[in-house]
């Protein structure tokens, strides 16, 4: 009786338990930063103070986004190259990445409430965003739907890359559906046009969540290995005991 | 035709079932596959059929020709018989004759072999447990196939059938096909035996 | 060919036979459109501009809930085992599969819609229209659906789970389908804008939905 692909998840534990206290800290050394200048940021001449919602908003939307595609590489890593890590960095990114799109919704439903009026708006964006979470908690389900790690981990990686192929045909029929009821949309922000003043610490934010989900999905996975490593040593108590 | 295993190993659940088995069988040779229950006689079948990937080692086959794959060449008999209990005796088996393709035999006849032949128009869900394992042994003899990896072959089936499969089993082997059966009971046919798991 | 051609028959025969879905799912389409005008109310004009939301709902829940068993019978029964290690390739024998549930399940309930467009009070045209743009977008769903189905075998598990995996992905093509039938009905946007797309997303989920199910299952068996 052996565990299972020990050699390459040692090294990963040995490694990042020296990179995460460093990362843990430019993680925070730039939120700060990113915060002080999303307050120092002037209002909007239209949305006022509002505005300063963008700053949480928008790094969560691309994150959200960014960890599917995360997920996506990671899911050829177990298909295609069966890298042992490759199930464990799947796994411990869709809470994560789940969590980054219901910051991204909360925080576009209360940056639409002073706009609408409401705090849901079936607005493309927010409509899509919403699908990309449905999509998150399914695939999360069907993590813990299945006890053995291994085949879970197949099953949600092909569950991943149907996804990414499909997430942009989504995004563009809810485009279009949205177009088609409501012609005019209230999101004007983003892309060239956004000031230099609110651009620099939105990229400055972008980065510091981008840091944050790597110091999360690095302490996740480190968390997975550990309790895989406790499941194979339970597994191997209960067949010790059965020999005696 | 020569099928070789070489220092196989299994891995189910993060569990480590077996590791290093070697085996070797050649036309018109038997392998029996014994061990307690878990011990992975089942698994070892199911990755000789290309069901399940070994962790390690290979499993070849040489003299194949026709550049077919080893599942290619096999049939396969679990403990599930394939068979829809809506559809009629022979409905099911024409099934598996059009479908696995290949030299294919009359179904009729084969069910003639295994002695089912009163009973090709009802419904699979009126047999027995042994009738049901005589249809599943009727799936090896309607298309011809040199390699027959069995579990259980004779598992349900009272003294006849076991005779039955026992003759099928010979000729088989003395048309030049090679059989692996998993097994606890003597399968009536010289073989050699692997013995896994369970050192005691 | 002969392979798919009798996996096909096969498929079909059974899901005809007691036991089989295919009627159910006809039975449930219709229960689903019926239950609607308790919903929202007899008022005539609303269920006319509700239709083919109501047509479409109805048959996008109703193929669901035949795809839960599409492979995981199969499995059961060992049969997947014999169908995996054939010399058909995987990928061609999960769209015979696929097309076969379509042909036992689909079929049928794009031959209900006429009548259940009858309750809705829609007229002649809008029903066909709703009928064309099922003919052409239910193959999507159970192409798409079929992914779910296969994942369901890995898991042991189907029904809610499989629903929670595959609604998201069918949302392109409830978009599409309503919106070329109410264009066709309504106006103002052109019919074929929509229907082409529509016709574009079955297309790609012919390629995708295959090669999906296929990985699934030659992943999952154990």
């Amino acid at each position: 009786m052996m565990l299972i692909d020990l050699a390459n998840p040692t090294r990963f534990l040995s490694l990042t338990a020296r990179i995460l206290p460093w990362l843990a800290a430019a993680t925070a050394i730039m939120l700060l930063i990113g915060l002080y200048q999303s307050a120092a940021a002037p209002d909007d001449y239209q949305q006022g103070a509002t505005v300063k919602i963008m700053f949480i908003h928008v790094p969560n939307a691309w994150l959200s986004m960014f960890v599917w595609g995360v997920m996506s590489v990671a899911a050829l890593g177990t298909l295609v190259w069966r890298h042992p890590l490759a199930d464990v960095a799947a796994k411990t990114a869709a809470p994560i990445g789940a969590a980054f799109t219901f910051l991204a919704l909360v925080t576009g439903s209360l940056w639409g409430r002073p706009m609408w009026g409401t705090y849901w708006e079936w607005d493309a964006r927010l409509t899509s965003m919403l699908i990309l979470f449905l999509m998150y908690l399914g695939l999360i389900a069907l993590w813990r739907a299945v006890e053995d790690p291994s085949r879970a981990a197949r099953a949600a990686a092909v569950l991943t890359l149907v996804g990414a192929i499909n997430l942009p045909i989504i995004k563009f029929s809810v485009d279009w559906w949205n177009t088609l009821h409501q012609p005019a949309s209230v999101f004007r922000m983003g892309g060239p046009t956004l000031d230099r003043a609110f651009l620099i610490p939105l990229l400055v934010m972008a980065l510091a969540f981008s840091l944050l989900f790597v110091t999360l999905h690095l302490a996740a996975m480190r968390n997975e290995i550990l309790r895989r490593r406790v499941r194979a040593l339970q597994m191997m108590q209960a067949t010790r005991q059965q020999a005696a | 035709m020569r099928l070789l295993g070489r220092a196989v190993r299994c891995v189910r659940g993060g569990r480590e079932v077996f590791s290093g088995l070697d085996f070797e069988v050649f036309s018109g040779g038997t392998l029996a596959v014994t061990g307690p229950n878990g011990s992975g006689k089942t698994t070892l079948l199911r990755i000789i059929a290309g069901l399940l990937a070994p962790a390690a080692g290979s499993i070849g086959l040489e003299g194949g020709g026709d550049e077919l794959t080893l599942p290619d060449q096999a049939h396969y008999l679990g403990h599930r018989d394939a068979m829809k209990p809506a559809l009629t005796v022979l409905e099911n088996l024409s099934f598996w004759r059009d479908f696995l393709g290949g030299g294919a035999y009359d179904a009729r006849e084969c069910l003639a072999a295994v002695e089912l032949d009163h009973a090709i128009h009802l419904p699979a869900a009126y047999l027995s447990a042994g009738q049901r394992r005589r249809l599943s042994i009727a799936r090896l003899l309607v298309t011809r196939r040199p390699i027959w990896l069995l579990d259980e072959p004779t598992s349900a089936l009272d003294t006849a059938g076991q005779a039955l499969s026992m003759r099928l089993m010979s000729e088989h082997l003395a048309r030049g096909g090679l059989i692996i059966a998993a097994t606890h009971a003597p399968l009536g046919v010289p073989a050699q035996e692997l013995r896994i798991g369970g050192a005691s | 060919m002969t392979a798919l051609a009798a996996l096909i028959r096969r498929d079909i025969r059974i899901a005809l036979r007691v036991g089989g879905g295919a009627l159910i799912g006809v039975l449930f389409f219709l229960t689903v459109v019926v239950l609607m005008p308790f919903a929202i109310g007899p008022d005539l004009a609303l269920l006319t501009r509700l239709g083919p939301a109501i047509l479409w709902l109805g048959a996008l829940l109703a193929s669901l809930l035949t795809l839960d068993r599409m492979f995981a019978a199969d499995h059961e029964d060992g049969s997947l085992d014999l169908i995996v290690m054939s010399r058909t390739p995987l990928e061609f024998t999960c769209a015979a599969k696929a097309l076969a549930h379509w042909l036992a399940a689909g079929v049928p309930l794009i031959i209900a819609t006429p009548v259940l467009g009858l309750l809705l009070n829609l007229d002649v045209a809008a029903t066909l229209t709703v009928a064309l743009t099922l003919l052409v977008g239910t193959p999507a769903l159970t192409f798409t659906g079929m992914i779910g189905a296969a994942l369901a075998v890995t898991l042991h598990r189907g029904g809610l789970l499989l629903a929670v995996l595959v609604l998201p992905l069918s949302i392109p093509i409830l978009i599409f389908g309503v919106a070329a039938s109410e264009a066709a009905i309504s106006g103002p946007l052109a019919f074929g804008t929509p229907f082409s797309i529509l016709c574009a997303l079955t297309l790609v989920s012919f390629v995708i939905g295959p090669f999906a199910a296929a990985a699934s299952l030659r992943q999952g068996l154990d």
